[in-house]
């Protein structure tokens, strides 16, 4: 039985249990008028069968689903006799089997070896299908009719119902706390693997970074070069750009906008700014290789400079007209924050609106800023697309904005977009240039955020 | 009048135009962002706006058995398999008998589209009484002719940077002079997935990926999100734990998205062998990386219902859970829904992670399921903006032009319910 009907089977058991258990439990006082005498409400006994229906199933489809290749690998393995393998290995034969299963083009021209596994190998998953779907079904009536067995009258359907729910709830809660987890463990797991190959010495100060891992031993060029150093000043020199626009730019309009701009004005930029925030990078990216980088270059070469296609100034500017909203909105919060009291104070002493900006509200939101600046750095930091498009390949060690540089992030997307072994080298330094990434930005908010909280405890 | 006060009043005329030079500069700030707003939409407008319009050719295919290579009494088989290809270039030929060369003859072939034959394949397929007469019939022009067809710019541009030659320009002006040429909207574009031939590329693949991505994203973060905003706002107890969640989920909305794509590729491609360029990976890490959006604006909306509504329940005999999911959960849904909208935008928007896990692939094939090889709507933006043609430009600015629409339809509804349903107490 397929997947999907088998499913749709279970829920519908699911609603019949629902039912079974609702009639039953008032059965047990003698219908609806009596209901009172129940526990709990007739839907509780109902939801009470409904999980017991349903989850013990689920479970097993789960468990199903995770072992039934590995244990069916083994048993077509456990067939195969190595003397008669010419020269293929295991893993192999058992692909070819697994494609010629799902083409379905087993046929006499197929050589005898494959064939034989092939056929060994959809006999076991025709059994295991059946076997799941019979043994799902089973558990689903068992659970049905042990719960409806053990309706009574003082049966606490109500508490059981809702302590599995409360446990529902908590487990999607900590869902993050397991994404945070995979995050970890894969990054660490692969670049450890890495840096196995690579001393994190050569990686963390090294200042060539040419990944090609060789085809033959004794190519030109066989040993690739992993020093990250390029990668982390390009990275340094856009985001150090894109600040440089944003920052200001961002500032001033959070300024603006909370303490001159009129409501009409508000109501106006605040949106502007929001969609700003919202327009995909991979957008931002195409207007930046297609029409910033294009007009630099003009441009340089109108005063006579040498400006690369693919310029640090390009890919800088553009990532810092996304960032602004960042930087603006957050500051707006933070000088929102700042008590009226302490302007009115500076009004009190005859200082204008621009004085007491500068010299009373500023320095007091001033850690809040800062908090809002490095969370919008560590935007700049990991920003992908914009980067990947309009940023350069090569890895030069510069910083000359007019350059072509490369950052941490297009080199993750080259190395991982290729179809190349999983566990070479180059790969896998994909995996730790991505662990650099997570820490550094990692940091920056951890830090950011306290900076921002312990501020706002101050004025509350 | 007392010395200060002399003092300040001599300096106060330089201290207003500081003030006024002060708030000009902060006007100036945020008109930059709109004109930035205003550059970027209008440049991108204009570039898309060529590319929903197309070009089509009359030309007078003759259906005869001897060009079509057909048998005398042909069976749909042959019918089939005839060979229209010649049918489409003798009638180029037809249209200009002088055309000699062999490489004018080749770019004579190539004004109409590679799809033309097919065209004709399925007019005689519908109708096989038109074999054996010339049959006049509207074909898909090949890009080079319908960009400089709809470029003013282009037309001023010197032969030799130009695609389309001038002895082509002049069978465009011959084609037009004998009313064989029309400009139709682009339904190709919105019909057909990712083709080589920009004449032939649409979006119908992506949308579709996209589609499905999203579906994947919404069942699993929309559950898993409302869930973990209940439990954190209405159950946790204060303890080291939940600290340790609410940090992660803090963290996590501030993670790189490439960082979840490097997690995508690692857990679920490599450890749990799921199918590489599917939605239903997409969706998954996609919905990892919403999940903190969702959780945060659904824990606001929680909030925002005043703790009266609750303690009525309770005092009626409810039990916590009840008066969380029959009364608390219905007045937060609004809220929750809106923030949930807002997370499936940026959802829509997000190409980093889906590179990562081989969403990159060039597929022609609409995607009919979750496991299907698929694009999504901005990875399709990313692969056309490296193609060097200049139609696929202006598909490229189209296609952005309906993830925009999209984005901008799901953000107005999401305004539309908080309006609608917003509640003050």
């Amino acid at each position: 039985m397929a997947i999907s009907s088998l499913i749709l089977l279970l829920l519908l058991l699911t609603a019949a249990a629902y039912l079974i258990a609702k009639r039953r439990a008032l059965q047990t006082v003698g219908g609806r008028r009596n209901a009172s005498q129940l526990n709990s409400l007739p839907s509780h006994y109902g939801a009470l069968a409904a999980i017991w229906c349903v989850v013990p199933a689920l479970v097993l489809l789960l468990l199903w689903g995770v072992l039934e290749g590995p244990v069916i690998d083994r048993q077509v393995a456990a067939q195969l006799d190595p003397a008669t393998l010419d020269g293929g290995n295991v893993n192999l034969l058992l692909n070819q089997a697994q494609n010629l299963v799902a083409s379905g083009r087993i046929d006499s021209e197929t050589d005898p070896l494959r064939r034989g596994l092939a056929e060994h190998y959809r006999d076991l998953q025709d059994r295991s299908g059946l076997l799941r779907s019979v043994l799902a079904i089973a558990l689903a009536v068992i659970g049905t009719a042990f719960a409806c067995s053990r309706i009574t009258r003082t049966l606490r359907a109500r508490t059981r119902v809702e302590r599995f729910m409360l446990g529902v709830l908590a487990a999607s809660a900590s869902v993050a706390i397991l994404t945070t987890l995979g995050i970890v463990l894969s990054v660490l797991f692969e670049a450890m693997q890495f840096f196995r190959e690579v001393p994190p010495t050569d990686f963390l100060f090294g200042t060539v970074w040419s990944p090609q891992t060789a085809i033959r031993a004794d190519q030109v060029g066989a040993s690739g070069s992993f020093g990250a150093i390029p990668l982390f000043v390009g990275t340094l020199l856009i985001s150090a750009i894109a600040l440089t626009v944003a920052v200001p730019i961002g500032l001033m309009s959070a300024i603006y906008l909370s303490e001159y701009a009129h409501a009409s004005v508000r109501s106006v930029a605040k949106p502007v700014m929001e969609v700003l925030a919202g327009i995909p990078t991979v957008v931002y990216g195409f207007f930046a290789v297609l029409t910033v980088a294009p007009a630099i270059r003009r441009l340089g070469e109108s005063i006579g400079l040498s400006v690369a296609s693919e310029s640090a100034l390009a890919a800088g500017l553009v990532m810092g007209i996304m960032i602004i909203p960042f930087v603006s909105s957050l500051s707006d919060d933070v000088i929102k924050a700042v008590p009226q009291a302490l302007r009115d104070g500076s009004f009190g002493l005859g200082a204008t609106k621009s004085e007491t900006i500068r010299q009373v509200v500023f320095p007091a939101a001033l850690p809040g800023i800062v908090g809002s600046i490095l969370l919008a750095a560590s935007r700049a930091i990991g920003e992908t697309m914009i980067v990947v498009m309009a940023a350069g390949l090569s890895a030069n060690l510069t910083i000359n904005p007019l350059e072509a540089v490369t950052t941490v992030t297009v080199q993750i997307v080259t190395l991982l977009t290729g179809d190349q072994e999983f566990d070479s080298a180059k790969t896998l330094a994909a995996f730790a240039l991505g662990l650099m990434l997570f820490f550094t930005t990692l940091l920056l908010n951890v830090f950011a955020l306290h900076v921002v909280r312990k501020y706002r405890e101050q004025y509350e | 009048m007392s010395e200060t006060t002399e003092i300040v009043r001599a300096s106060l005329a330089k201290r207003y135009a500081r003030e006024r030079r002060f708030r000009l500069l902060g006007l100036a700030s945020v008109m930059a962002s709109a004109a930035f707003l205003v550059l970027l939409l209008g440049n991108i407008l204009t570039k898309a706006w060529p590319a929903f319009t197309t070009t089509y050719v009359k030309i007078d295919v003759p259906l005869t058995p001897e060009v079509l290579r057909l048998p005398d009494a042909p069976d749909s088989e042959a019918i089939a398999s005839a060979r229209y290809g010649r049918a489409v270039k003798q009638a180029m030929r037809d249209l200009f008998p002088d055309v000699s060369s062999r490489s004018e003859k080749r770019a004579l072939y190539q004004t109409v589209s590679a799809q033309a034959e097919f065209t004709v394949k399925d007019a005689v397929i519908a109708n096989p009484e038109l074999i054996g007469t010339t049959h006049s019939l509207w074909v898909l022009a090949d890009d080079d002719l319908d960009t400089y067809r709809k470029s003013k710019s282009l037309q001023a541009v010197p032969e030799e940077d130009r695609r389309f030659k001038d002895f082509q320009v002049t069978w465009l002006e011959e084609l037009s002079a004998q009313n064989r040429i029309k400009t139709s909207f682009n339904w190709v574009f919105f019909e057909r997935g990712d083709s080589r031939e920009p004449e032939l590329a649409g979006i119908r693949g992506a949308l579709a990926g996209s589609f499905y991505t999203l579906i994947v994203t919404l069942a699993l973060s929309f559950p898993i999100g409302v869930a973990a905003a209940i439990y954190l706002e209405s159950f946790a107890p204060r303890n080291r734990l939940t600290d340790l969640i609410e940090v992660n989920i803090n963290n996590l909305a501030a993670v790189p998205s490439i960082v979840f794509g490097l997690l995508g590729v690692a857990v679920f491609i490599n450890f749990l062998h799921l199918p590489r360029s599917a939605p239903l990976v997409g969706g998954v890490v996609l919905s990892l990386m919403t999940l903190p959006t969702i959780i945060i604006a659904s824990r606001a909306a929680i909030k925002s219902v005043p703790p009266s509504i609750a303690d009525a329940a309770l005092g009626l005999g409810a039990s916590r859970m009840q008066a969380v999911m029959h009364h608390v959960l219905p007045l937060a849904m609004p809220g929750i829904l809106t923030g949930t909208i807002i997370g499936m935008a940026q959802a829509l928007g997000e190409t980093a992670p889906l590179l990562m896990i081989g969403m990159v692939a060039f597929i022609v094939d609409v995607p009919t399921g979750i496991t299907d090889p698929a694009t999504v709507l901005p990875v399709q933006v990313y692969l056309w903006s490296d193609s060097p043609e200049r139609a696929f430009t202006e598909r490229t600015s189209a296609a952005i032009v309906v993830l925009l629409v999209f984005l901008i339809l799901m953000n107005a509804f999401a305004v539309y319910l908080r309006k609608r349903f917003e509640r003050s107490w």
